[in-house]
């Protein structure tokens, strides 16, 4: 192999293309993650709060819920919402884009929840017992007591969801959806450098997670000392 | 300062856990302005007796009468009535992500008792009273065992409650801690606030209750005035108890 062409080759994609991979690409990536991992996180809560209900029913559909996300793959999912629910659902009109935003959601929504879950359960009964015994709501103890102290401790959990739902949007590349993984296909399929358009785009992928994981390190590391 | 008022009063109260029967048909009466100490074995039935009290544990039979209310119905709004009962724990419970003035103002403000200039008032002059008005502005994690069940004290006194119900305040502390919190619970309840203590510290509950409880397998064995109690004990289980424990 020419590793001297080959250096040239990536030198001469990033500036003939850059914009591609950066502005389509990245945007599309990072709005995406986003908004999968903030509407996830809300859908996440509910569905935590529900699996702590009293009534049987309701913890054994939310058991079901949590478990088929889960237990099946994401690009399965994906699949699901693309093709088939715009089918069966075409009232609502929704493009692809918003089809496999809602797609990324809900799988996120079972992974945040059980961090939550977890994170709420990890704080001490005893807190809950001291709101309950000074006349605060459920309600109250839950938003003003057990949240905030559940939410610093599971906040590395959700920024690693993060993280994995930045790599994990690469699969809506599938349907050509204009993320990151897209913008290398439209780049390879223009000039056939296929290994040269990885790397770049692997670079991009990086650069995003990886000071994303140290800021993680670094919350947890800050959470250590405090305690 | 005690008076006739019936302030709780428990009408055979039953609790379980599982196969284990805590309370077997407790009925206790303590009056408005009375201080009664709970003494008795561990696993006797006094801590599962007091949370029964503010309902922290639902009895599944019996019923408990606050104010005249009997808060085991359906329908009672039980957070209204908790209002006016303060708990201190054995484990202090403070809000570890709330500074100490938040701690105290936090649950006036949010039932809307107080607005924060006025619940933060309340909380400097309670503060002054437990000697701890210079950690204000301090986080929980600052504080000593004994410092932090004071607070846990003035928190539960700046809801201006009726009674205030006490679980084992001093069974976590370092020994050179206990006086300083028996002294704020001493001061208290000379104010004449009406009190249940659960307590493993004989000589605290033989000074300050007008009347002492025995509890042990799930009842009250025996009950009167503490020199009567201490002095001359009936029942061959409180003897036995008490020929352990002094």
């Amino acid at each position: 192999m020419d590793f001297s062409a080959m250096g040239a080759n990536i030198v001469k994609l990033w500036t003939n293309y850059w914009h591609i991979y950066i502005l389509e690409g990245v945007a599309v990536t990072l709005k995406l993650t986003f908004i999968a991992v903030v509407l996830g996180a809300l859908l996440g809560v509910v569905v935590a709060i529900l699996k702590m209900s009293k009534s049987k029913i309701v913890r054994f559909l939310i058991t079901v819920y949590i478990e088929v996300i889960r237990g099946t793959p994401l690009l399965l999912q994906l699949y699901l919402f693309y093709f088939v629910l715009p089918e069966i659902l075409p009232m609502f009109g929704f493009d692809t884009f918003t089809w496999t935003a809602i797609a990324l959601c809900i799988n996120s929504s079972a992974y945040v929840s059980e961090i939550f879950r977890s994170g709420i359960q990890s704080v001490d009964k005893g807190q809950t017992e001291a709101a309950r015994s000074l006349g605060l709501s459920g309600s109250q103890t839950m938003m003003k007591i057990v949240m905030p102290q559940a939410i610093k401790n599971i906040l590395p959990a959700l920024g690693n969801e993060f993280i994995m739902m930045l790599k994990e949007t690469s699969l809506a590349s599938t349907f050509f959806i204009g993320d990151l993984m897209t913008a290398h296909l439209k780049v390879k399929g223009a000039t056939y450098l296929m290994l040269e358009s990885l790397i770049i785009t692997g670079i991009i992928y990086l650069a995003m997670t990886y000071p994303l994981s140290k800021l993680v390190e670094a919350f947890e590391r800050k959470m250590k000392n405090a305690d | 300062m005690q008076t006739n008022i019936e302030m709780i009063k428990t009408v055979d109260l039953h609790k379980s856990f599982g196969k284990l029967h805590v309370l077997q048909g407790v009925n206790e009466t303590v009056k408005k302005g009375e201080v009664v100490t709970v003494i008795g074995p561990s696993g006797g039935g006094k801590s599962t007796f007091l949370r029964c009290l503010n309902l922290l544990e639902v009895p599944e039979k019996g019923q408990i009468i606050f104010d005249g209310v009997d808060i085991t119905q359906k329908g009672v709004n039980i957070d209204q009535h908790r209002q006016k009962m303060g708990m201190v724990f054995q484990n202090f419970n403070v809000f570890p992500h709330l500074d100490v003035c938040k701690n105290i103002t936090l649950t006036p403000v949010l039932t809307k008792k107080k607005t924060q200039a006025e619940a933060e008032e309340m909380a400097k002059e309670l503060l002054n009273r437990v000697g701890l008005i210079d950690k204000l502005h301090e986080m929980p994690n600052k504080l000593s065992g004994g410092q932090k069940q004071r607070l846990a004290i003035v928190r539960a006194l700046a809801m201006e409650p009726e009674v205030m119900l006490f679980d084992e305040p001093t069974s976590a502390l370092d020994p050179e801690m206990v006086g300083e919190v028996l002294d704020v619970i001493k001061g208290l309840v000379s104010t004449g606030m009406t009190s249940v203590i659960v307590t493993h510290e004989m000589r605290f509950a033989r000074e300050v209750s007008d009347r002492v409880l025995f509890m042990a397998e799930g009842n009250v064995m025996e009950s009167g005035k503490p020199e009567d109690m201490f002095g001359n004990p009936q029942t061959p289980r409180f003897k036995e108890f008490l020929s352990k424990v002094l």
